[in-house]
């Protein structure tokens, strides 16, 4: 009957992080930043291309780790937004002959808008039923982006080739090189922007009602305002990802943005900490390198053992990377004592 | 008391108007009137499932009333949504505390602000030089609250691991974070032991007299209310059943047989 009391007993559809344990410290975020610009430095240029794709893929799991960690809303359906920003990058690329850094900002801005409208019958949805409506949003995108009534601009099931842009100015970078910092830039720019966010007075919104909407609401915080906001800010963020891996790979098409892809983003934000912002890289190169190790493992058996491998993540450190940095500080701070 | 004869005057601050509500057949409340005079503290009781919390739950604009009307200074609130009750100055705490559970003290309080302040997603990611300025300024406010409050040394805790007391406390800190006009309190004193109800009863009257404040205290503890009410209403089966000052209901025959039963039964 009363609204209050449900919601006072419902269990907690995510378990929630402290904003305070939501970002780095300043000397760990310094070694981290310093490890990515050096880094690169010294690989050949396909790990280079690997490097990219993390920090593309972490970028996604941290759009998803700002709707589910800090809104408290699921999502399986992040592959679509991943599509639209990679589709609006290449085709305004090789359409139109826009700049690709030009691209990107748009391509935000459009997935923003998409992901605002999804969000409002969204809004009726929650916990699994709205993962099961993102869910179908995911299987949807494949078929829409094959549609002949679009062929024209998106290439049907063909795709569309993107060309790899040059080293600005001259540089005398590889182009792998070059993407890696530009991408690395625009990374670093979206992770402050985004830590800045849950700081505020919006992130406080959001985590109210991630943790009590009655409350938030009376508290004068518009619940479904915000819960959109949060699927919108997601997705943007998302298309941007979409878009700087659309230009990293050289080409999109219709199979690449299955639910498989959604699932792994979401299994990143899992593996890295829901909520625990920089727990997005660490889940990225889970689910970029641990199929490979699967596969360096058993060939025939690559699923199996990754199935292994991510069991025993889940098994030993529930929290992810978050529970294992933890576990480091504390253990640091010890050190430091004895 | 003083304050509230002063007021008795002028236009009630919140007025209730013939308010009914019914859940499917069952009538919860059953044309209840009554009005609120600015500074005063106004005692709702009642035995259990008679209305208190539903009336509660009207004035937050959580039930919509099937008939009758509430005033807020003349205006009607029935066609506010939720979130829009905060900003016309109605705050409130819960019965069994609807805090933030994963956030700090601090943050749970400044989320109470929320109605008081403004700001816009892509300033907040930007934190742009007013956003900064903002939260400077709210932060003052908010540790000043939290002083007042005592809740100093908690004040960066999580407040899941909080005793119920202090997060009761926590509670009231971020209402009052809001500024209301007027404040809801729904059984403060449950859960409290002898000593805490005591210390309790204080602080509301400091609230309502530092603060400015009007105070609707719905509450089981009959010395409570007694003790700072000016004002009583008393309700049962959604019916009010006396209306006046403390000694007035304490002694009204319907109310004791309300509490006690009749000698017929």
């Amino acid at each position: 009957m009363s609204s209050v009391e449900e919601t006072a007993n419902e269990a907690p559809a995510v378990e929630a992080v402290p904003k305070k344990a939501m970002t780095l410290g300043m000397g760990a975020s310094l070694v981290m930043l310093a490890l990515l610009i050096i880094g690169p430095m010294f690989v050949k240029n396909f790990i280079v291309f690997q490097l990219t794709m993390l920090l593309i893929y972490a970028l996604a799991v941290l759009a998803l780790n700002i709707l589910t960690g800090g809104s408290g809303q699921f999502s399986l359906g992040q592959s679509a937004f991943y599509a639209v920003g990679a589709y609006t990058s290449a085709i305004l690329m090789e359409h139109f002959g826009v700049n690709y850094a030009v691209t990107l900002p748009i391509a935000g801005l459009i997935c923003f808008g998409f992901g605002y409208l999804f969000g409002q019958p969204a809004l009726r949805l929650s916990g699994i039923y709205l993962a099961l409506a993102t869910f179908a949003l995911a299987v949807a995108m494949p078929q829409l982006l094959k549609l002949g009534v679009f062929e024209h601009w998106t290439g049907g099931v063909q795709g569309l080739v993107v060309t790899k842009p040059d080293a600005p100015f001259g540089l005398p970078i590889s182009q792998d090189r070059w993407l890696y910092y530009f991408t690395l830039t625009v990374a670093i720019g979206i992770y402050i922007a985004s830590v800045n966010l849950l700081k505020s007075r919006s992130g406080r919104a959001f985590m109210a009602i991630r943790d009590n909407e009655i409350a938030a609401s009376a508290m004068g915080v518009d619940v479904a305002l915000y819960k959109t906001l949060a699927f919108g800010v997601s997705a943007g963020i998302t298309g941007v990802a979409g878009g700087l891996g659309a230009i990293a790979v050289q080409f999109v098409a219709p199979d690449a943005y299955t639910i498989t892809l959604a699932i792994s983003l979401f299994l990143g934000m899992v593996v890295g900490g829901v909520g625990w912002l920089p727990g997005s890289i660490v889940g990225s190169a889970f689910i970029i390198f641990v199929p490979n190790i699967a596969e360096g493992i058993s060939k025939g058996l690559s699923g199996a053992v990754f199935g292994v491998l991510l069991f025993l993540v889940i098994f030993l450190v529930p929290h992810g990377a978050r529970q294992v940095a933890m576990v480091a500080q504390h253990m640091l701070g010890k050190l430091g004592k004895g | 008391m003083m304050q509230a004869q002063v007021a008795q005057g002028q236009s009630p601050l919140l007025a209730v108007r013939d308010v009914s509500v019914v859940f499917g057949g069952i009538v919860a409340l059953n044309g209840v009137s009554f009005d609120m005079h600015k500074g005063a503290i106004l005692g709702l009781i009642g035995p259990n499932g008679a209305g208190k919390t539903t009336l509660f739950n009207c004035l937050s604009r959580l039930y919509q009333p099937s008939t009758g009307d509430i005033l807020m200074e003349g205006q009607s609130i029935l066609t506010r949504p939720p979130h829009k009750i905060a900003e016309i100055g109605i705050g409130r705490t819960f019965q069994n505390v609807a805090l933030f559970p994963n956030l700090t003290v601090l943050d749970n309080v400044r989320v109470g602000t929320h109605a008081r302040t403004n700001s816009d997603i892509v300033s907040d990611s930007l934190r742009l030089g007013w956003v900064r300025r903002g939260e400077a300024e709210l932060n003052k406010k908010v540790h000043e609250i939290i002083d007042y409050l005592d809740l100093g040394d908690v004040a960066h805790t999580v407040v899941s691991g909080l005793p119920f007391g202090t997060q009761k406390r926590v509670e009231l800190a971020r209402a009052l974070a809001a500024e209301p006009k007027i404040l809801l309190l729904d059984e403060p004193a449950g859960g409290l032991n002898h000593e805490e109800v005591h210390v309790l009863g204080d602080l509301i009257r400091r609230i309502r007299d530092d603060r400015h404040m009007t105070i609707l205290l719905v509450e089981h503890h009959m010395g409570l209310v007694m003790s700072i009410a000016d004002h009583v209403v008393a309700l049962n089966f959604g019916r009010k059943l006396a209306e006046g000052t403390p000694a007035q209901v304490q002694s009204d025959p319907d109310v004791i047989k309300a509490y006690l039963g009749s000698k017929d039964q």
